[in-house]
């Protein structure tokens, strides 16, 4: 058992480690700026008080390895600094956005893995049939089409067809669960479209590869059912694989949802980074950034963590 | 050619249509300005006109012609996401075979370097670079062919990593040919095949990332034609059941799936199964 906590601990320290390296990467881009980055930024139009303002907030008259503990040691306590172009404390712009963006990928998880799973399996049970088949078709097509399609013909169907939908997700902040499920219903029935149908295929493909595998053959030999075959024999030991792609489809989740939210104009963090970058807004860009990636890269760890934990071969080493 | 044409007779019907599609894009994209009735960004009427025989699509929020903004917008969308996508490669590969024939201290730099860049989300990864840059044409292909050169370096490491072995690269090194000859001689052409498949994979990618760019309006900037801010500009149109602004969407989705029927069909064909 110790081995296996040792694999445990060394990708925990590695993911840790990712983490902290890209924190970096995210403080320290913006040196990748030559000449006077506050210049550059802001533009020719910017006033010297702009100017000094924009280099007091980012510390630039420091060194970078000061700037960077000062940064994210104010991280871990909660303190985000201010927006450049606002001056607002960065935690007040986001703590509601948030919220917003959790609820909406969770909401769109909800749905999707049991869906994507059920679809999977069955597919894999009908393989080479029309409804396979069909389902290849229609989800290949999802993942071709750009999110924004996928946004907009739920909006033009549902808002605009049948209108039972607002087209437009805007939040009110004392809305009731009932409300926000409402309101937050066609983009998360966006996304869960387009992950579902990566999901679906990853399932579908880890269970075939299992069908190839000699103890299957085994128990077909033996005369068990497709049914059987697939529920009982393949799908226990699919489960890590399944497990994988849908921690990596969560995190794929986190990053589509910037897409989805200005489709929707919902108030969530993927429209406040949208906007921070056309404003140039360096200081949120780097909080959004790094909530971001830190959520991608810990879906990620959590996806190796569980396929080490599910590996009987791990388990019960000699 | 004949060879080719031959093969692609026997092709699946998915690659046929993948193919005729991928051409009718690559004309239209060539011959924009002897297809479109109208200049690039020329008004010619009121905004949101419907469609006529004038204007076969209607007019956009502009009052610019739609069927000629999508004509233009092929040879600019397709353009810039051809372009980005062949710095990738070409960087790509180049450092991946670099870092397959050196090993060493060289491999080990430049592929931790490479995971760094992998682990952040690359639309993430593109903001927050295209905010430093700022959004304009230039850094668009600069940033997203460098995040997605590391994509290919992945790959032409890996595939490099399994011909270096070969004998014919050690009987070059011990001819004493340099490092760029036994690169460009005797790895490229054997590592070719799998990267071909992988630029079609790639391309799309770039491709969706490019317009999901554009559409957030941090892409290709305007007044120039483009099928990601084609959308954007448009999208109030759909709030009164006019579909015309997601034509220039449903244009992204046909192309990146005639591409990977193409790629799916060189993959099986590469895989020598028997269809």
């Amino acid at each position: 058992m110790h081995h296996l906590l040792r694999l445990f601990v060394q990708r925990l320290a590695l993911g840790l480690l990712t983490l902290f390296v890209v924190s970096l990467v995210i403080f320290l881009s913006i040196e990748l700026l030559p000449g006077d980055v506050a210049q550059q930024v802001l533009g020719q139009s910017a006033t010297p008080e702009n100017l000094a303002a924009f280099r007091r907030e980012l510390g630039l008259d420091q060194p970078a390895h000061t700037r960077y503990l000062a940064w994210f040691g104010g991280f871990l306590q909660g303190d985000l600094g201010n927006s450049l172009i606002s001056g607002l404390p960065i935690w007040d712009l986001i703590s509601e956005r948030l919220y917003n963006t959790f609820f909406l990928a969770g909401f769109a998880a909800l749905i999707s893995v049991p869906l994507a799973v059920l679809l999977g399996v069955v597919s894999a049970l009908y393989r080479e049939t029309l409804l396979d088949k069909s389902i290849n078709v229609a989800t290949l097509t999802a993942i071709s089409v750009p999110e924004f399609f996928v946004g907009y013909i739920l909006v033009w169907l549902f808002a605009v067809e049948f209108a039972l939908f607002p087209s437009i997700a805007n939040l009110s902040e004392d809305a009731s669960l009932g409300d926000r499920i409402y309101r937050t219903f066609l983009p998360a029935l966006t996304l869960t479209l387009i992950v579902t149908a990566h999901m679906m295929r990853m399932t579908r493909a880890s269970l075939i590869n299992l069908l190839a595998l000699p103890y299957i053959e085994m128990a077909q030999l033996k005369g068990a059912s497709q049914r059987r075959l697939i529920v009982i024999h393949a799908l226990p030991n699919a489960i890590a694989p399944i497990v994988t792609v849908i921690a990596i489809n969560l995190a794929y989740l986190i990053v589509g949802v910037v897409i989805v939210e200005v489709v929707f104009v919902y108030p969530g963090m993927g429209q406040l980074l949208v906007d921070s970058v056309a404003k140039r807004d360096f200081t949120v860009v780097q909080t959004a950034c790094l909530l971001f990636a830190a959520t991608y890269i810990l879906f990620n760890l959590a996806s190796d963590l569980i396929s080490i934990a599910s590996n009987p071969r791990l388990l019960h080493r000699k | 050619m004949n060879g080719f044409l031959h093969e692609l007779g026997k092709a699946p019907l998915t690659a046929k249509f993948g193919v005729v599609v991928v051409l009718l894009y690559i004309l239209v994209a060539l011959f924009a300005p002897l297809l479109a009735p109208f200049g690039e960004s020329e008004v010619v009427g009121w905004e949101y006109q419907p469609w006529t025989t004038e204007n076969w699509l209607g007019t956009d929020s502009l009052g610019r012609d739609m069927a000629t903004r999508m004509i233009y917008g092929a040879r600019n969308t397709i353009g810039i996401a051809l372009l980005t996508t062949i710095i990738a490669f070409v960087v790509g590969s180049t450092a991946g075979f670099f870092a397959a024939v050196l090993q060493g201290w060289v491999d080990q730099l430049l592929s931790r370097a490479v995971d760094v860049v992998i682990s952040i989300p690359t639309l993430i990864f593109a903001l927050l670079l295209l905010t430093i840059f700022g959004a304009s044409v230039t850094s668009l292909i600069g940033v997203i062919a460098l995040i997605y050169a590391t994509f290919v370096y992945r790959i032409a490491r890996a595939v490099a990593m399994g011909i270096v072995v070969m004998d014919y690269v050690e009987a070059a090194q011990v001819r004493g040919e340099g490092l760029w000859w036994i690169m460009r001689k005797e790895i490229l052409p054997n590592a070719a095949p799998p990267l071909v498949a992988e630029f079609g994979l790639r391309f799309c990618f770039v491709f969706l990332t490019i317009s999901g760019l554009s559409f957030l309006g941090l892409g290709i900037q305007p007044p120039a034609a483009d099928w990601g801010s084609m959308v954007r500009e448009n999208a109030s149109l759909i709030t009164f059941g006019d579909l015309t602004p997601l034509i220039p969407a449903a244009a992204i989705g046909l192309l990146t799936v005639a591409v990977n029927f193409i790629v799916d069909w060189m993959l099986h064909k590469a895989s020598g199964l028997k269809t």
